[in-house]
């Protein structure tokens, strides 16, 4: 392994550039819904995403980052020649990176997780043969992609019909809404800590019984939820905003509820997409540094700080303008609907996260909003542009392959 | 760059279908004015009212034309395109039949009987009442999407639409009472004259029925 530090050099920059390409564009996806519906500033919105971004990604973010590093390609088949993982990989990261930077740049709706999966199954199947590439589990993670909008959907579907059932349709909605949102907050904060204890922790040298995770879980929802309360409770009724729309101070409960559904979702995308930027990584260091295909050492933490740093070094130079923009647009969805949707999509995410699925944040949260609009929440969801969406599904899959095949070759021709 | 999260939203058409209302009925509104200024002879007024009237209607349209624009077959949407689109054809009626009136009025340099012109008066300002109830009915479609048109939003409303009934009903009666008043004293005008009247006295009893199906197309999309 002569070539070990450029390798591992490569890997760290290519690593960087994909994290800063997620932080610069993809965050704006989960951190918009809250600033178009008023719950959080841009300056506040920056940075709830850095913080729960990087936590997302070094508490919860180990699983996720293990599949893509081993999970798609069986590295059996590379145990003689341990470059052509390295190739690979670098290939991968490039092809996924260079990918989403275009496809931002024309404006298509790419996810950056299919564009990552696409370009590892792409390198595996044509450098080292389709038996090389572990297709039952690339089916499980295409599954996985049309059930985690669905489920998120779903999900988002009761919760937005558990509000107009507890608090929009009644008489008194201000003050159910008041005394309901404590406890909106504590199932969501509870379920998601619960989530991350279970499945995430472990590499960072905590480990709680099934009684002790509970616990905490239970108390970090409780704390919360009284937090959430004092907050509630100091909202005053703006008579005027009132008259004009009655239920302008009820969405502003909710507002309060959407920072914390924001911090979910920050949460939830650093847990799931940093481990598009830095499982390849993660791959490639282990292999340049011991020169063999090993498959049990665990993601070095300092691999998931790189890649929450890229998120948030993202956030910081293009985030804002991009978040700007979108936040604008997003007026439609008003706190009570984007508290839904949030919910559906973190809650989803973790989860997916949790067992190591790699899902696209954004069909999530469009699964999320569309299962809002099927329980009448949103005034119009254009049907067209949701399709589009979804067909970038599968165009993003054979681009992000092409891509990767080219740049192994490119790479292999360098060093090989 | 960008994000497509924002583009799946549709405009909302619920702000302008409630400015095109508000349009309908302000022109409807001006109605009164106008019969005021032809009672008291006072042409030029009338025409000024009557410009007002046009001008109002044509704004109603472009907001009607701007809705339709914006509601593309392909939106996901809590009441179906079709309902809110017959709700905009009703309410544009409001206006239609303001413009048609005045229309005649002016064209034919009408004059209003003096034994009907108390009467017609008020008919006309309770047609205009229950165009104001339906505007009152339609500021509440944000709440009603809101809601999901359930609740006590769509208790309010129904009742909304009730009062808007009985408003239609008290324009039944006047216009009854008018048509016998005319009918008294047909025989001493200008029989082409007369027919007008008759024409003027239903276009503009079609106000209140139009605000009344307007009540009825709310209670379909609440019905959803």
């Amino acid at each position: 392994m002569e070539d070990q530090l450029v390798y591992l050099a490569l890997a760290g920059l290519f690593g960087l550039f994909m994290a800063w390409g997620i932080g610069a564009n993809d965050v704006a996806n989960a951190m918009a819904t809250s600033i178009g519906s008023g719950a959080l500033t841009i300056r506040q919105a920056l940075l709830v995403a850095a913080v729960f971004e990087f936590s997302g990604a070094v508490l919860a973010g180990g699983e996720v980052t293990s599949t893509i590093r081993r999970g798609i390609i069986d590295s059996s088949y590379v145990t003689g020649e341990p470059e052509l993982l390295i190739f690979g990989m670098l290939a991968a990261l490039l092809a996924a990176a260079v990918w989403l930077l275009i496809a931002s740049r024309k404006g298509w709706p790419v996810s950056t997780t299919h564009s990552i999966v696409g370009a590892i199954v792409g390198f595996g199947a044509v450098a080292l043969g389709t038996q090389a590439v572990a297709w039952g589990q690339v089916a499980t993670i295409v599954a996985s992609w049309v059930a985690s909008p669905l489920t998120a959907g779903i999900i988002a579907f009761f919760v937005f019909n558990s509000i107009q059932w507890l608090i929009l349709t009644r008489e008194d909605p201000l003050e159910r809404a008041r005394r309901y949102a404590p406890l909106y907050v504590f199932v969501t904060v509870t379920l998601i800590t619960l989530i991350t204890l279970f499945k995430g922790l472990t590499h960072v040298g905590l480990t709680l019984t099934t009684l002790e995770s509970y616990g905490v879980a239970i108390g970090c929802g409780a704390v919360v939820a009284l937090i959430g309360r004092w907050f509630v409770m100091r909202i005053r009724v703006d008579k005027k905003a009132d008259r004009e729309f009655h239920f302008a101070t009820v969405e502003r409960v909710f507002a309060v509820l959407m920072v914390i559904t924001a911090c979910s979702m920050a949460f939830a995308h650093g847990s799931n997409d940093v481990a598009n930027a830095i499982g390849p990584v993660a791959a490639v260091i282990s292999v340049a540094r011991t020169g063999l295909v090993e498959q049990a050492s665990p993601v070095p933490i300092w691999i998931l700080l790189l890649g929450g740093f890229g998120i948030v070094l993202g956030l910081g130079t293009f985030g804002r303008h991009v978040i700007a923009t979108v936040g604008d647009r997003i007026t439609a969805l008003t706190p009570t609907r984007g508290f839904s949707a949030e919910l559906a999509a973190a809650f989803t995410i973790v989860f997916a996260s949790g067992t190591g699925m790699p899902v696209s944040t954004t069909h999530t949260l469009v699964g999320a909003v569309l299962g809002v609009g099927m329980a009448r929440g949103i005034t119009a969801i254009n049907l067209g542009v949701v399709g589009r969406i979804f067909v970038s599904w599968i165009v993003t899959i054979p681009a992000g392959a092409a891509l990767s095949i080219l740049f192994f070759y490119v790479l292999r021709f360098l060093f090989g | 760059m960008g994000s497509y999260i924002s583009k799946i939203f549709g405009a909302s058409p619920v702000g302008p279908i409630q400015d095109h209302m508000d349009t309908c009925y302000r022109c409807a509104k001006e109605l009164v004015t106008f019969f005021e200024h032809v009672v008291s002879g006072d042409w030029d007024q009338v025409q000024a009212s009557r410009d007002k009237i046009v001008e109002l209607e044509q704004a109603a349209d472009d907001f009607k034309r701007q809705i339709r624009a914006q509601l593309p077959k392909s939106l996901l949407m809590p009441v179906p395109r079709e309902d809110l689109m017959e709700l905009l054809l009703v309410q544009d009626r409001i206006a239609n039949r303001a413009r048609d009136v005045s229309g005649l009025v002016v064209g034919r340099r009408m004059e209003l009987p003096a034994p009907i012109q108390k009467d017609f008066l008020s008919f006309v300002s309770r047609n205009v009442d229950a165009a104001k109830k339906a505007r009152k009915s339609i500021r509440e479609l944000d709440e009603l999407y809101e809601t999901g048109f359930r609740g006590a939003e769509a208790e309010l409303v129904e009742s909304l639409v009730h009062e808007m009934d009985q408003i239609e009903d008290d324009t039944d009666v006047m216009q009854a009472e008018i048509r016998t008043k005319l009918f008294a004293i047909e025989n001493d005008l200008p029989p082409v004259d007369v027919m007008f009247l008759y024409r003027i006295i239903e276009l503009t009893g079609d106000i209140a029925d139009m605000a009344e199906r307007i009540g009825r197309r709310l209670e379909v999309l609440l019905s959803h």
